[in-house]
């Protein structure tokens, strides 16, 4: 089931006396979720992206905008007559029941024709415990359960009653970092085996780019970019979205365009023809250094990080937004840790110009 | 050795008890034992501090007279309607309350109104209410025959009348309490719990019956006992609606049949006092287990 938001907008009206002004939590949101995929939508705290979920799911009405699903326009239907499962990021088990309660109670809610047997609903409720696997769990309490069991139950619970939109708000961050590389595996399974639209909410940037088909990567209720996770991150359309992408982090610098060449501080590190005279940011990835004796940018050497993989080199210059520059090499290249600089030459694929003004690309 | 006294926890922690148990000990263990001794001492006098034998006869006593079995009839009677109807009725308030948050805050403190009003003025103010002289019907009455029914002395007259508004001014009274321990039991349920019960399409009453209700029982369950041993200790209710001589109105509870047994105008016995104040004791006792047993049943 394709899902398609045309326009979608929600503000929350002022509250109190200290907050005046109304809240723009989804501004104008359009875009279209093929059917099947496993989307996330990623940004910082604050962006909308549980609103823009909570939309989705119906709990929250739009203000304007319309929500379709497939060609129906649902904009109208309670979350209850959506199709939709929901797994919440603390998962709200009901604690009082035990797990297999927990997954049979939104079959034990279909009333009239859709009314299932007992037998249809075990059998149904098995499924899912095994899609998930926990069936040997099935007769504890939420209690009783780690984290990852909880979420996996949690996951069962929203997909035993085949809905036609799977939501996901946050679903890994309630686990400590191996659980959550694990369960994240496991909900791409999950949705691969399933092929069920999924569409899920997180502000870890790796975790997004990870196993989601499409990144939709928003920023004060504004969609900045939304493209498969390795386009977004080799070709981003701002500074915001170049620096929100990545670990480590993108090196910014404070740069300059001069008849085609790209100037931080004094030393022209490269050419960048077609870009006309101005102030820059320029922003380079980890990966975009050669380690070069001759090579024209000189950073000051302030250590190495060796990570067994690769080499960490961290390093100051005057021209760096950030506060250590750091960029990541192959073992094969050895780095005196005792000279006092050390000189990069850049791979241009890996250094993105952004206006100052806007911050938006400039390409080159 | 101060210091080596001072330096050990477990010597340090009855230190801090010890005015606890000091007045605990002189004044309830003390005359609860002594209560218990009395019920077994024959014809026991205060004032010369003597008696005639031992055994079983103050409760054999008590147990025969009808003024008692009168009094045991009364507080069940009590017990049996007012505490399933005053905490059915503080849920469905409660409920009420919890879901209309815009004048939840007003509702709520008149709601709490009755629980800081002192007992005697409520119970005259009732009586007004219900009593029939010779100048006044009473509001009650006169709204009765508007409607067209037959007056009746709801203070002096039929007992049932009488049975009515002891149960409706305790019910009144007991509710405040109830509603505040339940709004606020209403409002500690994580909304997630209803959120997530909504996606799945659950029925309003499926939710309140599968979620809400489980999950704030164990303050229903806390209510109920508490709610029982209030109503089985009635009395200043009682006299403050018919006053003090309760045995000639059929309306006497247990405690007010120990309260005549000591002071009363045919008091003086404080061994058949203690006597039947050992029999209050072994009922609460009985029903609290009960409850206790059935709640542990259903929320293990």
């Amino acid at each position: 089931m394709k899902v398609v938001l045309q326009n979608l907008t929600k503000k929350f009206p002022a509250r109190g006396r200290k907050n005046r002004g109304e809240v723009i939590a989804v501004n104008d949101f359009s875009f279209e979720i093929p059917d099947g995929k496993l989307i996330g939508l990623l940004g910082p705290s604050g962006c909308g992206k549980s609103t823009t979920l909570n939309l989705i799911s119906g709990l929250v009405k739009p203000t304007s905008g319309r929500i379709f699903f497939g060609e129906d326009d649902v904009t109208e239907l309670p979350p209850e007559h959506r199709g939709i499962g929901l797994v919440f990021q603390n998962y709200a088990l009901y604690p009082h029941l035990t797990v297999r309660q927990n997954i049979l109670f939104p079959l034990q809610n279909l009333k009239g024709k859709d009314r299932l047997s007992k037998e249809t609903m075990e059998k149904k409720a098995a499924e899912a415990a095994a899609l998930v696997q926990i069936e040997e769990l099935m007769d504890r309490r939420p209690a009783e359960l780690s984290g990852g069991q909880q979420q996996r139950v949690a996951i069962a619970r929203a997909l035993v009653k085949m809905p036609k939109v799977l939501l996901l708000d946050e679903p890994l961050s309630n686990l400590d970092a191996r659980l959550r590389l694990q369960t994240r595996e496991e909900i791409r399974r999950i949705q691969r085996e399933t092929g069920i639209t999924t569409i899920f909410v997180t502000h870890d940037q790796e975790e997004a780019m990870s196993i989601s088909d499409r990144i939709v990567l928003m920023k004060d209720g504004v969609i900045q970019q939304i493209d498969k996770p390795q386009e977004v991150y080799d070709d981003p359309v701002n500074l915001f979205v170049a620096k929100f992408l990545g670990t480590p982090p993108i090196n910014v610098f404070d740069g300059r365009v001069e008849s085609g060449r790209l100037f931080l501080g004094k030393e022209a590190v490269l050419d960048v023809a077609g870009v006309s005279d101005r102030e820059v940011y320029a922003g380079i990835r980890p990966e975009g250094f050669w380690l070069r004796e001759d090579g024209p940018l000189c950073c000051a050497l302030s250590g190495v990080e060796v990570m067994g993989r690769d080499i960490s080199v961290v390093s100051m210059h005057a021209a760096s937004q950030n506060p250590v520059i750091r960029s990541i090499i192959g073992t094969e290249n050895k780095v005196d840790t005792d000279a006092p600089f050390v000189r990069f030459a850049l791979k241009p694929n890996k250094v993105f110009l952004f206006d100052k003004e806007t911050e938006e690309r400039i390409t080159f | 050795m101060i210091k080596k006294f001072f330096k050990s926890n477990n010597l340090k922690g009855w230190l801090y008890l010890l005015p606890a148990i000091l007045f605990l000990g002189v004044f309830m263990v003390y005359p609860l034992i002594d209560v218990f001794v009395y019920s077994f001492e024959e014809g026991y006098n205060s004032a010369s501090q003597t008696y005639f034998g031992t055994g079983t006869y103050n409760y054999s006593y008590v147990l025969h007279d009808p003024y008692f079995l009168q009094a045991i009839k009364n507080t069940f009677i009590l017990v049996i309607i007012t505490v399933p109807l005053s905490t059915g009725l503080a849920l469905l308030i409660s409920l009420g309350l919890t879901s209309i948050p815009r004048l939840r805050g007003m509702l709520q403190t008149i709601y709490f109104l009755p629980y800081v009003t002192n007992t005697l003025a409520v119970g005259l103010v009732f009586m007004i209410l219900f009593k029939k002289t010779a100048y006044s019907d009473g509001l009650i009455n006169l709204l009765i025959s508007f409607f067209g029914g037959s007056t009746v002395d709801f203070i002096e007259g039929p007992y049932w009348a009488k049975m009515f508004v002891l149960c409706f001014y305790t019910v009144w009274v007991v509710l405040p309490f109830k509603i505040l321990i339940l709004t606020s039991a209403l409002s500690s349920v994580n909304p997630v719990y209803y959120n997530a019960a909504r996606v799945d399409g659950t029925s309003r009453f499926r939710t309140f019956a599968r979620i809400t209700l489980p999950m704030i029982s164990p303050m229903i369950f806390y209510l109920v006992i508490t709610g029982f041993i209030g109503a089985f200790k009635a009395y200043s209710d009682v006299v403050a609606l018919f006053g003090t001589n309760l045995n000639a109105a059929e309306m006497n509870t247990i405690v007010g049949y120990v309260y005549d047994m000591l002071y009363g105008d045919s008091g003086g016995y404080p061994s058949y006092a203690s006597a039947a104040a050992i029999i209050l004791f072994a009922i609460v006792l009985t029903i609290t287990c009960i409850n206790l047993l059935v709640s542990k049943k259903k929320t293990m």
